[in-house]
């Protein structure tokens, strides 16, 4: 069965146009973690060297992957840990379920992870009447709200510190008044620490798994995953399987990326390496593909596994910024969602390409080299081969197509559009069933001359000279 | 169970891109002309942890009881600091959720990041680096690395079953993205030079 096709557009439209504040708090935020990112980057006279070293470092591993997992598993199994293998999502889940049962364990504490949001981990755990809390501050509100995360490293960005005291005092029972971000999360820790307590699992992802000594690496500020690891005695950790580098010192490298990518801090507070269960514990490790192995084939594509999940480029994306991570309905939102989302269902999520200015923006501060802008655009192609794309866009872009491929044609509609635009009455520009994107957006000012004319005068000037 | 393995050690071969790519080798970068116990401690700050030079443990003792008057519970991982609840004789972790403040003695500090490592080695429960509402880290001055590449070519994180490279209290800023320190694990952090 066809899933319906996520209408991205119309959903940002929603999240801009419900008041004067949501958007401009989510734009204004964003932008602020993207700037922290620039200083603490300039810092560093090595920045653009690191970013080629990690990029090459994860090319590295994808062409040797085999290699490298059979390594990681060799040596984890060897430090005590059990090792399960995950073709897909269903596989994921039940493997997690049965670890559970098997243990008659009713209530777990889960941190933060990319990997079991896509596998609709906690949905799954739930309808079996397992009880699963969000230890992370963010995801929690999330799933207070019944909500996907909005942003990889900040879920509930898109909630202003009113949402949240709304929902604390509908869903945790805090004063509906107290709007004090520090008092609300002491409300929070209160409510989570008996269900650290009484957890019979702590589960958690993965940032990085070292091949060389089997050990994988958690980055959280809050602790979150420590807690979960530490307290209960079973830790359940779940690794996409891109996630391995071979070496214990390739970590210098992308510890010193993250952070600094992702909020512009030196690093995360936590940093924490499992190697083994602890001490009177057991640990599984659930090793997923989920389609990443299939991705790899995809001479385009393929590269977008190298991804930290640092969430660089969604703070940088002018669209992101504006439209509000839940706007993509899916696990993974912004630049990277829209290069990986596609992959999991080219047509359910087939507009997705569209919601980008290919500006750029995005591959300039990807930590690893992802060409993420490439990826949309060639996202687009095969959204425009396969027919995935809507009517008016296909006559549309076939148009342009025509005009653009014929130079002559070309100046004769530039000259023309120059004449006719600034007279086209509004109407018909921002009218939103033709053309969505003007809903939100003012033409600039033509100018009298085109581009043509400009360069011909200018340079032929110069060239004279 | 091993199908799936194969399985996927199998899609992998067969997909990997034909090309491949080298292992880099990370060269030693230049470093920076800070002093190392001072870039330690801007650091450290910046991730909200504090500092005091303690010259012994009486001095120690005091400082505990002047910056944390209402502390019921202290625990101490460490041998040249004692508590009031003894660490060694626990066996669960959940008998550390009383813990108001938690004393571990750091192998090492990372003056780039402010960091400090600890193993369960110096936790001896790991749960006490993250159920105490207060840390107290013990850290002798000269055991500065000055950046994570150092840091990483000095620890052996497979000599133990957990390594944390531990900065700072917890922290969020998932309201409203404003900071709050004491998320969910230590309120505070205080490193003691001793």
């Amino acid at each position: 069965m066809r899933e319906r096709v996520i209408d991205v557009e119309k959903n940002a439209a929603r999240f801009i146009n419900q008041d004067d504040v949501h958007e401009r708090m989510h734009d204004k935020n964003l932008w602020a973690a993207r700037m922290k990112r620039d200083k603490i980057a300039e810092t560093i006279p090595e920045w653009e060297e690191l970013r080629n070293l990690a990029s090459q470092i994860k090319e590295h591993v994808l062409t040797h992957l085999d290699y490298y997992l059979e390594m990681f598993e060799e040596n984890a199994v060897k430090n005590g840990a059990i090792v399960h293998w995950a073709r897909d999502a269903a596989e994921h889940n039940q493997i997690v379920l049965s670890i559970l049962e098997d243990k008659r364990i009713t209530e777990v504490i889960k941190s933060k992870s990319m990997l079991q949001e896509e596998c609709g981990m906690t949905a799954f755990l739930e309808r079996k009447g397992i009880i699963v809390t969000e230890s992370d501050l963010g995801e929690r509100i999330q799933q207070l709200d019944g909500q996907l995360p909005s942003h990889i490293v900040m879920p509930a960005i898109q909630k202003t510190t009113q949402d949240v005291a709304a929902l604390f005092a509908r869903t945790i029972g805090t004063d509906p008044n107290d709007t004090d971000p520090h008092s609300l999360t002491e409300a929070m820790r209160n409510n989570a620490r008996p269900r650290f307590l009484r957890a019979g699992a702590g589960m958690t992802g993965a940032n990085f798994a070292i091949a060389e000594t089997g050990s994988f690496v958690v980055c959280t500020n809050e602790g979150n995953a420590d807690i979960g690891a530490s307290v209960p005695p079973l830790h359940i950790a779940s690794i996409g399987i891109e996630k391995i580098l071979p070496k214990t010192e390739d970590l210098s490298v992308f510890i010193r990326l993250l952070s600094r990518s992702a909020l512009g801090t030196p690093a995360t507070q936590y940093t924490s390496h499992f190697t083994g269960p602890r001490k009177g514990g057991e640990l599984h490790i659930i090793l997923t593909d989920n389609g990443r192995s299939k991705r790899l084939a995809l001479n385009d594509f393929w590269r977008s596994l190298k991804c930290i999940r640092c969430g660089a480029c969604m703070n940088t994306c002018p669209v992101y910024r504006r439209s509000g991570g839940l706007s993509y309905q899916a696990v993974y939102s912004g630049p990277i969602g829209i290069i990986l989302d596609p992959t999991f269902d080219a047509h359910k999520y087939s507009e997705l390409p569209f919601h980008s200015t290919l500006c750029g923006s995005c591959t300039e501060v990807c930590p690893v080299k992802i060409d993420i802008s490439n990826q949309i655009y060639k996202w687009r192609e095969i959204m425009a081969k396969r027919k995935l794309l809507p009517l008016n866009r296909r006559v549309l872009f076939k148009m342009a197509g025509g005009i653009f491929a014929r130079p002559s044609l070309f100046r004769t509609a530039e000259v023309a559009a120059a004449k006719i635009l600034p007279v086209i009455p509004d109407f018909i520009i921002y009218n939103k069933a033709l053309n969505p994107w003007g809903r939100h957006r003012r033409m600039p000012v033509f100018s009298k001359d085109t581009f043509r004319d400009w360069y011909l005068k200018n340079r032929k000037e110069k060239n004279n000279e | 169970m091993n199908s799936t393995r194969e399985y996927i050690l199998n899609s992998i071969s067969r997909n990997m891109p034909a090309t491949k790519t080298e292992y880099p080798v990370i060269p030693d970068f230049p470093k920076n002309s800070k002093d190392i116990l001072e870039e330690f401690k801007e650091n450290l700050l910046l991730g909200a942890g504090a500092y005091y030079d303690v010259k012994d443990k009486e001095e120690a003792l005091k400082l505990i009881k002047e910056l944390y008057p209402e502390a019921k519970i202290i625990c101490s991982a460490s041998p040249d600091i004692k508590g009031n609840k003894d660490l060694r004789k626990i066996n669960d972790p959940h008998d550390l959720a009383d813990v108001d403040v938690g004393i571990i003695r750091a192998q090492f500090g990372v003056a780039e990041t402010g960091m400090v490592w600890l193993t369960e080695n110096e936790l001896i429960l790991n749960a006490l680096g993250f159920l105490s509402q207060h840390l107290i880290i013990l850290l002798k001055k000269d055991q500065l690395v000055k950046d994570m590449y150092e840091a990483y070519k000095k620890v052996d994180i497979a000599s133990s079953h957990y390594g944390c490279f531990m900065l700072g209290p917890s922290a969020t800023a998932d309201i409203g993205a404003v900071m709050v320190r004491g998320a969910q694990g230590a309120r505070t952090l205080t490193v003691f030079f001793m």
